[in-house]
């Protein structure tokens, strides 16, 4: 991989930039998201709302990046993606081109354009939003399309590699793991992901809804893997199925343990057990992984008319949407802060405003009531309002004594978050753990207090992005190599 | 792997399912449990482990057709393949020398009973066991726990078989006569729930292997959720055996009532497909 202040030194690269005046690039609109009619798209739990940009729209976005001396952006992305690189081919219509330089420090490229908080990320550095006030170059869409342009006219370049035949073992298959097995296949090692459930993915499978995020275009990314050479076990549970020690018997000489965060957490407030109150990642995963909502498939679902989903991030926006496209009357956030200190990305929230989901803010569960079936019949609320800051920087909730009220429903969605899972830890006592369940890592090579086990993504950062967790991968993918190099030589 | 060795009939809806799971067999322990899909469309459920055989590398299930997804495992024939398997999932039973066990075994309960008896009686424990059934069909595995238990009594509701009366009546006699160390119940919740009561009377620890609605079986989704000493646990990472004193079982009884009606239209839907 050429040296990014090379490449952008390159002839094309100075004509390119000669070829369109700066004022003329800074005049140009942010391209606009296409998307699906929010009236027609509730209608759909398998429909994607954002369509992509075309060719044209594309390319005449990519010509508003100044291509910076010191683009600000790639210091934003977690995977350090050469963004000019791939915007500045986008430009001059080598579209596969631009595929071929996210693919460099990116395993899943269409996936990261589509859930990615770039407004967050490298949007948030650029020259645009920065030094002219104006809304920042489209990075994520131009990302997704050069990505989905690669899956649907491209042929994904499979690279010589030179084998080392070392095995090493990934625990999940999420996108934390998916990143370290792109890297480490490509660094020439035998790489094996296991996974614990009946799909490759993790939460690109079981939690994103199709809406948001299409099993196809997963699937694709994982095609191109297996093309590479990773083999993937599924209905594999490390620590159970096979312990630690049979793995090393077996031959496995690194270990990866990206098990995500697993757990649900719930309020603990009376009643929340009744039928028709479940946690997001059940909702969720019987409707992705388990095709719940279709009548072919025998796992069942409840399809609220009236639905309550507590919580304020991603996965509540999601699930609060996946209820309206499964047919509810109304569909109904309740959030305990306000909307500025939503975790949700504000693309998410519009979407979800758009489609008619109803937001109850200042507003906390404190119990729920059920019918005679033992079936959440209402939940009663109580208004809050905000306080001082608290450790996340937000302002803390402060109930309103006397503010209770009820809301009628029958079904209630609690997604407050998520804890590790445990089941790693469990099985091997020698590795250090913080008090919230967490494995502790060598920040910089994501090595544990075991030498050979390496972790990343939620069961190191307790619950985070897709981006942040493939960014864990492909450190931890440098800091095993370093060390399995040293130990067992190239 | 997951394919179906040997099945086997102990009455018209319980079956016996020998499947090779070669890892599984050699990892589980009493207690263990799987969770399986039988093919694309299935629904995850999860079954506790009968018995495993090292050597031949294969696990034993026991099932009673219930709905959909049982009635598709108990119909399948030797040289099926299910299509997914995983395991063993839950903690395993803790296994030592306390003196006598009481181990109390309700219809398909016995099956996931019979591990937990072998390996009590292993460890040197005095073991009586009572099996209960409604009939005489129902009481399985009997020659199997006999091997392991220097006691077996066997309750029957209609008095087919053994003595008539439920398993309390059986339990309470044997309380009565000796003493007890440490009890363990496995079966339908409601008999789990007067069990409990009955070993509460006479202060006599009491493990129960709870059986709940589950998803995935790893401690992603919650659905298994139980009360326990008033906090909320997983059946699936924190079970499946709880405290029985401490259980909820009326909790439990409403929460595996939740999906009734989906399950009832969907066992419905499906018997006329066949029937087609």
């Amino acid at each position: 991989m050429e040296d990014r202040i090379e490449r952008r030194d390159q002839e094309w690269r100075k004509e390119l930039r000669l070829k369109t005046k700066g004022r003329e690039r800074t005049a140009i609109q942010r391209a606009e998201m296409p998307m699906m009619d929010p009236l027609e798209r509730v209608h759909y739990q398998d429909r994607e709302v954002n369509i992509g940009l075309d060719l044209n729209t594309a390319g005449q976005e990519a010509t508003r990046c100044m291509d910076c001396v010191n683009p600000e952006c790639v210091t934003g992305c977690p995977v350090n993606i050469d963004i000019p690189s791939f915007i500045k081919n986008i430009e001059r219509g080598e579209i596969l081109k631009a595929a071929g330089v996210l693919r460099e420090t990116s395993a899943l490229p269409a996936v990261c354009g589509r859930v990615c908080p770039q407004e967050k990320q490298c949007e948030a550095h650029c020259f645009y939003l920065n030094k002219l006030k104006k809304p920042a170059v489209a990075i994520g869409y131009l990302e997704r399309f050069a990505a989905d342009y690669e899956r649907e006219h491209g042929v994904a370049e499979v690279p010589e590699i030179k084998k080392n035949g070392i095995k090493v073992a990934v625990i999940g298959s999420g996108p934390s793991s998916l990143s370290f097995a792109g890297s480490m296949i490509k660094k020439g090692y035998d790489v094996t992901v296991f996974e614990a459930l009946h799909e490759i993915g993790g939460v690109l499978k079981y939690g994103i809804p199709e809406f948001r995020l299409p099993n196809n275009i997963v699937n694709s990314e994982l095609e191109n893997l297996k093309k590479l050479g990773v083999k993937f076990e599924k209905d594999f549970l490390v620590g159970r199925t096979s312990s630690f020690e049979d793995l090393k018997e077996e031959g496995y000489k690194g270990f990866f343990v990206a098990s995500g965060a697993g757990l649900p957490s719930f309020m603990h407030i009376p009643g929340e057990n009744f039928n028709g109150i479940m946690s997001s990642n059940e909702y969720l995963t019987r409707v992705n992984l388990m095709n719940a909502a279709k009548d072919e498939f025998d796992t069942p679902v409840f399809k609220g008319k009236r639905v309550v989903v507590v919580g304020g991030g991603n996965t509540a926006m999601d699930s609060v949407r996946t209820s309206k496209r499964l047919g509810a009357d109304k569909s109904m956030i309740v959030y305990r802060r306000s909307m500025n200190e939503m975790p949700a990305r504000l693309e998410e929230v519009k979407h979800a405003q758009d489609e008619g989901i109803e937001f109850n803010t200042l507003t906390n569960p404190v119990e729920y009531f059920a019918d005679e079936k033992g079936h959440v019949s209402r939940v009663r609320v109580q208004k809050m309002e905000l306080g001082k800051a608290d450790a996340s920087g937000r302002r803390r909730p402060v109930p309103i004594e006397g503010s209770e009220y009820d809301i009628d429903t029958d079904m209630v969605v609690v997604a407050v978050g998520v804890s590790p899972n445990p089941l790693v830890p469990s099985v091997l006592p020698n590795l250090k753990v913080s008090k919230r369940g967490t494995i502790e890592v060598n920040e910089e090579t994501m090595q544990s207090s075991i030498p050979e086990l390496f972790a990343g993504g939620d069961i190191v950062r307790g619950g985070a992005t897709v981006i942040l967790a493939m960014g864990d991968g492909r450190r931890a993918a440098n800091g095993m190599d370093q060390y399995l190099t040293e130990k067992y030589g190239k | 792997m997951n394919e179906i060795i040997e099945t086997g009939q102990f009455s018209e809806k319980v079956f016996k399912i020998v499947v090779s799971a070669p890892r599984i067999a050699k990892s589980r322990k009493p207690g263990h449990f799987i969770v399986l899909r039988t093919d694309e469309n299935g629904e995850r459920i999860p079954l506790t482990i009968a018995d495993a055989d090292v050597k031949q590398g294969t696990i034993t299930l026991v099932v009673q057709k219930a709905g959909v997804s049982t009635t598709k495992l108990c119909n399948m024939k030797p040289g099926d393949k299910i299509a997914d398997l995983v395991g063993p999932l839950g903690k395993a039973t803790k296994i030592k020398k306390v003196g006598t066990i009481l181990a109390c075994g309700g219809g398909v309960g016995i099956a996931p009973l019979l591990p937990i008896v072998e390996g009590f009686k292993k460890v040197g424990n005095r073991v009586i066991s009572v099996l209960a059934g409604r009939s005489k069909d129902l009481i399985i595995l009997e020659d199997q726990i006999k091997k392991w238990s220097d006691e077996v009594v066997v309750m029957t509701d209609d008095g087919s078989y053994g003595h008539k009366g439920v398993v309390t009546v059986g339990a309470e006699e044997i309380i009565k006569r000796e003493e007890i160390n440490e009890c363990i119940v496995i079966g339908p919740t409601v008999m789990m729930k007067f069990t409990a009561l009955l070993t509460k009377k006479y202060n006599i620890p009491t493990q129960a292997s709870l059986n709940t609605v589950m998803v995935d079986g790893t401690g992603m989704c919650g659905a298994c959720r139980v009360s326990v000493g008033g906090k909320t646990r997983f059946t699936c990472i924190d079970g499946p055996e709880f405290d029985a004193h401490q259980v909820d079982f009326d909790e439990l009884i409403l929460r595996l009532g939740g999906y009734k009606e989906e399950e009832k239209r969907a066992y419905n839907a499906y018997l006329e497909n066949q029937n087609k």
